[in-house]
């Protein structure tokens, strides 16, 4: 059966729940911890492999649901998927990629955990974020884009 | 030191961050990348917004609903300011430019099979990883 209308408020409630989900599964992994999350990268120290095994429970069970997900000809709320349309492996990628490295490696946040933080009363994501959102619109004023860039159509 | 239980609830949360994940997409047709669904939200259109407000408040509750559980709040002090603004800078200013992070290159990118994903996902744990060496073990900042 083909969906062929948006519902807007099943997608919130949708994207709801799914939030609800991720924020606890952040939070069980201790991914919200960024001294945990250091501790893996930290390669040469006492090193933590947990965050191995919180990405390759993830993106195992994402590739499962995916790959049965996408027999349908779209989602139940959405007219169509939304997928991600870039292809190339080029330099905004990789050197994108590369600066989000410092950052992450430096502080031992990325967005997800940070934003989810905000329900563990932390404050160094006070700090945090903010920059985080200042980063964003320098990166769209200097490279001409004033729409986001990221892969998603 | 990795003990069963941190393995076990490693697993745990990698698997409901799947779910979750696989959700928005059966559902909504979205990829679950952070980033992207807070990158779009000021400027989307009517009707595309209420989902991303939507995920990221969920995302705020479902720590705040483990933590009132546990009743354990993981606080780290004495990391320097400057760090969390230079740290949040070149994460905000990164992710941007490679359109993802760990949740949309990470997570669904390579369940996805995607190369640009792959290559995103090895370049930023290999900085990530050199990063923190240097931090910790140069600089002695973290």
């Amino acid at each position: 059966m083909i969906r062929s209308t948006s519902r807007p408020g099943f997608q919130a409630l949708a994207a709801g729940l799914a939030g609800v989900v991720f924020g606890l599964g952040l939070a069980i992994a201790q991914m919200t911890d960024p001294r945990k999350v250091l501790a893996f990268l930290d390669v040469a120290g006492a090193w933590d492999p947990s965050l191995l095994f919180v990405l390759g429970a993830a993106v195992a069970v994402t590739a499962i649901g995916f790959a049965l997900a996408g027999r349908r000809a779209a989602p139940w709320f959405d007219t169509r998927f939304h997928s991600p349309t870039a292809r190339a492996i080029d330099r905004p990628l990789l050197l994108g990629s590369a600066l989000f490295g410092v950052g992450w490696g430096l502080v031992g946040y990325c967005p997800g955990p940070a934003i989810a933080s905000l329900g563990s009363a932390n404050v160094e994501v006070l700090w945090f974020l903010p920059a985080l959102v200042a980063g964003t619109l320098a990166h769209r004023m200097s490279s001409g884009h004033t729409r986001p860039t990221d892969d998603e159509a | 030191m990795t003990t069963t239980s941190s393995v076990v609830a490693a697993l745990i949360g990698g698997v409901l961050i799947g779910l979750a994940s696989v959700a928005l997409w059966a559902l909504n047709g979205r990829i679950a990348g952070v980033s992207g669904v807070a990158g779009r939200l000021w400027r989307a259109a009517a009707g595309d917004r209420a989902w991303r407000v939507c995920f990221l408040g969920g995302l705020v509750l479902g720590n705040l609903l483990w933590v009132s559980f546990t009743g354990e709040v993981p606080a780290r002090t004495g990391f320097p300011v400057w760090a969390l603004i230079l740290g949040g800078l070149l994460v905000g200013y990164g992710t941007s430019m490679a359109g993802g992070c760990t949740s949309g290159h990470g997570v669904c990118g390579l369940a996805r099979l995607s190369p640009r994903s792959l290559a995103a996902v090895f370049t930023f744990l290999a900085v990530a990883a050199v990063t923190t060496f240097l931090a910790r073990h140069l600089l002695q900042v973290s």
